[in-house]
């Protein structure tokens, strides 16, 4: 959903008069990232028809969505900690001893943004379970804007952003300095595969079935009937003992009962059936 | 919890000390490397010490250097906090003994992000 030069104006202009926030120039796909969601959810169609309304007149309600996709959901890697913590400890011990024979799995990052997720998962794989480098194990990671994903593949990241949550160990091992900015290896670069995707897509193409779905932090753009549907699709794609995780203040309850938690205080889920 | 604070800029130090105290922890200052030394034999070993590179007296690569000869103090977490940002002071400073390494300019978050990575928490 790319945005017009005047209209990312006009959007640099509210944040920053609204929320302090700057907007740099080439930060389009920032705003097209965390707006198009925010216009689909309204049922505005695109983002052009979402700041013409905001032009024509400023409902505060919806000004407040706007700002809220704006500055919330900002990503680092190993965000949260914790998930990763259940990763390494819990979900891929036991899915390399249920796959044991197959040697093979297959993961999704689904709301893969600018790639710290899946490059998370790249080098915790690596670090923690060596005896993977025999088998076969598909990265594949989405995201509905083709900016991010842009960003995403060429895997280069500033100085602000390979500050947070990066273990320097992790950063000196995987990163090389090019100029200002810091690139993550070209092997783990390729060990993912990149694709745009939008989740909010009645039916999804055929793919998986995945052992481990990354579902972080984009569910909070879309209203219950979306979610709903979200969830039934990952469903239909995930193992039947695979693994879903939501972000941290996400969750199936009321939304989906066919998912139970799998440890308490995690977002990790999994099929009830399973 | 009590963290060290060393760094040559009191706005620094400042800066650190606020977003630290806003964690939970009691915060100790020290404008160098031999200051914090002082500190370190003067009083109750900090869950952290977060050290800038460069400081007249001592610097910070020489004090995590000291700190890990020594017996009494070599296992404190140490994370280097500079605006040194070369590839080859990151892999200097942790060969070194330091366990993190943050870049100046930083903000709160990433404080709060590196102490997660190394498990220590305030309060």
């Amino acid at each position: 959903m790319a945005i017009s030069a005047e209209d990312f104006r006009f959007v640099t202009e509210l944040v920053r008069t609204e929320a302090a926030i700057v907007l740099d120039a080439g930060k389009e796909y920032l705003v097209e990232a965390r707006l198009g969601p925010v216009a689909h959810q309204l049922g505005l169609g695109s983002i052009a028809v979402l700041v013409t309304e905001l032009r024509a007149r400023r409902d505060p309600a919806l000004l407040t969505r706007v700002i809220d996709a704006m500055t919330t959901n900002e990503t680092s890697f190993f965000r949260d900690v914790q998930p990763f913590e259940h990763l390494k400890r819990k979900v891929f011990p036991e899915l390399i001893e249920r796959r044991w024979n197959e040697k093979r799995l297959s993961i999704w990052c689904a709301a893969a943004s600018s790639g710290q997720e899946p490059y998370s998962m790249a080098m915790l794989l690596r670090e923690n379970f060596p005896e993977l480098a025999m088998w076969r194990v598909e990265v594949l990671a989405t995201d509905i804007s083709t900016q991010v994903l842009a960003k995403a593949r060429e895997g280069l990241y500033s100085q602000l952003e390979v500050n947070r949550g990066l273990p320097a160990p992790l950063l000196v091992k995987y990163f090389h300095k090019q100029g200002l900015e810091w690139q993550i290896d070209a092997k783990l670069r390729s060990s993912i595969q990149w694709r745009e995707f939008n989740l909010a897509a009645r039916t999804y193409p055929p793919m998986g079935p995945f052992d481990l779905i990354m579902l972080r932090n984009v569910m909070i753009y879309f209203d219950v009937p979306t979610k709903r549907s979200i969830l039934g699709n990952m469903r239909r794609v995930q193992r039947p003992d695979g693994y879903l995780f939501l972000g941290t203040a996400e969750t199936t309850i009321n939304v989906d009962d066919n998912f139970a938690s799998d440890t308490l205080h995690t977002a990790c889920y999994r099929l009830k059936a399973a | 919890m009590r963290a060290l604070v060393i760094d040559d800029s009191a706005v620094i130090r400042t800066v650190l000390t606020r977003i630290l105290t806003k964690l939970g922890f009691e915060v100790v200052q020290a404008a160098h490397g031999k200051e914090a030394l002082e500190c370190l034999r003067g009083g109750p070993l900090p869950a952290i010490a977060l050290v800038d590179w460069n400081m007249p007296e001592m610097n910070g690569y020489e004090f995590i250097r000291s700190v890990r000869q020594s017996s009494e103090w070599r296992d404190l977490p140490l994370m280097m906090v500079t605006t040194e940002t070369e590839m080859e002071q990151v892999v200097k400073a942790l060969a070194a003994g330091a366990n993190e390494y943050l870049m100046k300019p930083f903000t709160p978050e990433m404080v709060e992000e590196k102490l997660q990575l190394l498990g220590i928490r305030g309060g």
